[in-house]
């Protein structure tokens, strides 16, 4: 009994000290002076971190795109209002599919690999010899994956919707035949730029920095052993992938919910 | 002994557990400036966590560590960074940057702490490859190094801003003996060209005793001997004399403590 609460209160504390040791670790990345030639580091960070995710995101887009024009004119076609398409897609994709799936696919691709990358860095002691060097490992290693994460993800999150309002438009217009004329006008009418769109970005700005501040922080963290790299990428998606479906709710919760 | 003022690191009274397990108990060595000082013990007693301590990468429990008159654990961490370009580590393990040539990972030192313009960093890196023999695999990426070749390059990176001080982890481990000839004149000549302070871990006592100026005896959380390799030959303790010649039987330990081994064994059932 006493051992079970003694065990439980060990783990409370062992969060707590995680949240403390991962804002001080944010802090330390990004406050103060960059490191020399971080420009350079953070475009090679943004090619590894986003250009790659390009294709999964725009493949997924895609697809889930299709599949909304197809449901949804499955749905809409028994009240004679298929016409309707555009801005069921479209509002879906803008509000919470393109920032909550981007979010979702991007810790699976994205931040799976800055883990493991940085807690490798980290098992074969090169994060040490930088130190030993005289540069901050924090500075150089960490921060350009940081921000190449934080302006990747609200990108790619666009980059999906587009998509798949194209999906949705190869779907409803040029294959079940909707007038291409009501696909749009009514997508135009129903999209409210602040409302909808801004809302949609904001979402995914919260998804790209929380999905890339575990990832990172895990890598860093992790235990320098390999089973220490694979238990800290299956934590970063993980927690990942719940901190934005939690966050999406309270985020949808704020934006839409009239509270 | 030296004079203290002449001391580059002076640890005084310092204690380290890791754990339950006490690695450093109230120990106190002087390293001389500009001199080789080999620092020898048995495996796992804590050479590489003094070189770290040293570094500032581990915190003493109690007791100070004064690297050029700098208490190294006081430090801020941007001070401690500034201090650090002053030394070179040579790790165990080499740890080169995997994502960087051989090349890049000797200049980046110098891309990162100095504006030298790149044909005079080309220069340096080149000339130090070639003290150690690599000039040659330049272009190789660090996993198509060996391991012997692996620690030279490392060893080329830990020197190219000509530190104040070298430590140096096993660098003859792995190395054939003439890479081995090639480094032992390679550290004597940083130290006698340069007057670079070098703290040398090693097991080879026969090589770290012609090398050395000074030598320090660790087993078991203290210092057992400190001297010239001349006075340690002559002393007569037994600690020291089991040591330096090897012998299995002694007072130190070869074993990693443990309960006796006849009691282990009779103990049954399955239990680690
Ligand atoms: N990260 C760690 N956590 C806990 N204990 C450690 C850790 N690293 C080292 N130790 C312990 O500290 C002791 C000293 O380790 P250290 O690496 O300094 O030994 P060493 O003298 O360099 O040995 P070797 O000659 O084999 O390299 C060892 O007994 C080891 O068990
Ligand atoms: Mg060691």
């Amino acid at each position: 009994m006493f051992d079970w609460i003694s065990q439980w209160g060990r783990s409370g504390l062992d969060a707590i000290s995680v949240i403390g040791r991962s804002g001080i670790f944010l802090f330390r990345s990004l406050l103060g002076r960059p490191a020399t030639g971080f420009f350079g580091l953070l475009i090679k960070q943004l090619y590894s971190v986003g250009v790659l995710s390009l294709l999964i995101i725009i493949v997924s887009g895609l697809f889930i795109g299709m599949v909304l024009g197809l449901q949804g004119y499955n749905i809409l076609v028994d009240y004679g209002s298929e016409q309707a398409i555009g801005q069921m897609v479209a509002l879906t994709l803008v509000r919470e599919l393109g920032p909550v799936v981007t979010a979702l696919l991007f810790a699976g691709r994205a931040g799976s690999a800055l883990t493991a990358e940085i807690g490798l860095m980290k098992a074969t002691e090169q994060l040490s010899s930088m130190e030993m060097i005289g540069v901050d490992p924090l500075r150089r290693v960490v921060a350009p994956r940081l921000v190449a994460g934080f302006i990747s993800m609200p990108l790619l999150a666009m980059i999906f919707s587009v998509v798949g309002v194209w999906g949705g438009l190869l779907v409803g217009v040029d294959w079940l035949g909707v007038y291409d004329g009501s696909f749009w006008a009514n997508m135009q009418q129903s999209v409210d730029f602040r409302e909808d769109v801004l809302n949609g970005i904001i979402k995914s700005c919260v998804f790209g920095f929380v999905c890339t501040w575990i990832a990172v922080f895990q890598g860093y963290d992790s235990a320098p052993t390999s089973e220490g790299i694979s238990i800290a990428t299956t934590k970063t998606v993980v927690y990942s992938s719940l901190a934005v479906l939690g966050l999406d709710f309270i985020l949808t919760a704020v934006m839409f919910g009239n509270l | 002994m030296l004079e203290s003022s002449e001391n580059y690191i002076q640890i005084t009274g310092m204690t380290f557990a890791r754990g339950d397990r006490l690695i450093f108990d109230n120990v106190t060595i002087n390293i001389p400036k500009g001199k080789v000082t080999a620092i020898m013990g048995p495996s796992g007693t804590g050479k590489t966590t003094l070189l770290r301590l040293i570094g500032g990468q581990l915190k003493p429990d109690s007791g100070e560590i004064l690297v050029a008159g700098q208490n190294i654990a006081k430090l801020s961490r941007q001070e401690l960074f500034v201090a650090r370009e002053r030394m070179g580590m040579l790790f165990q393990s080499g740890a080169l940057f995997s994502d960087l040539s051989v090349y890049e990972n000797v200049a980046f030192p110098l891309r990162v702490h100095t504006s030298l313009p790149e044909d005079m960093i080309r220069d340096i890196v080149l000339m130090k490859l070639n003290a150690v023999g690599l000039r040659g695999a330049r272009h190789l990426m660090p996993s198509e190094l060996s391991g012997g070749m692996t620690r030279r390059v490392a060893l080329a990176r830990s020197i190219v801003l000509d530190p104040e001080l070298m430590m140096y982890d096993e660098p003859f481990a792995g190395q054939d003996p003439i890479a081995m000839g090639m480094l032992v004149k390679l550290i004597r000549s940083l130290n006698t060209s340069l007057g670079i302070t070098s703290v040398l871990v090693s097991h080879d006592v026969g090589e770290s005793m012609s090398i050395s100026d000074y030598v320090v005896l660790i087993a078991d959380g203290r210092v057992i001997g400190q001297g010239t390799p001349k006075a340690l030959l002559e002393q007569s303790s037994p600690l020291v004399t089991q040591f330096l010649n090897g012998l299995p039987d002694g007072p130190v330990p070869f074993h990693f403590p443990a309960e006796d081994l006849a009691s282990d064994m009779l103990q049954g059932g399955t239990r680690v």
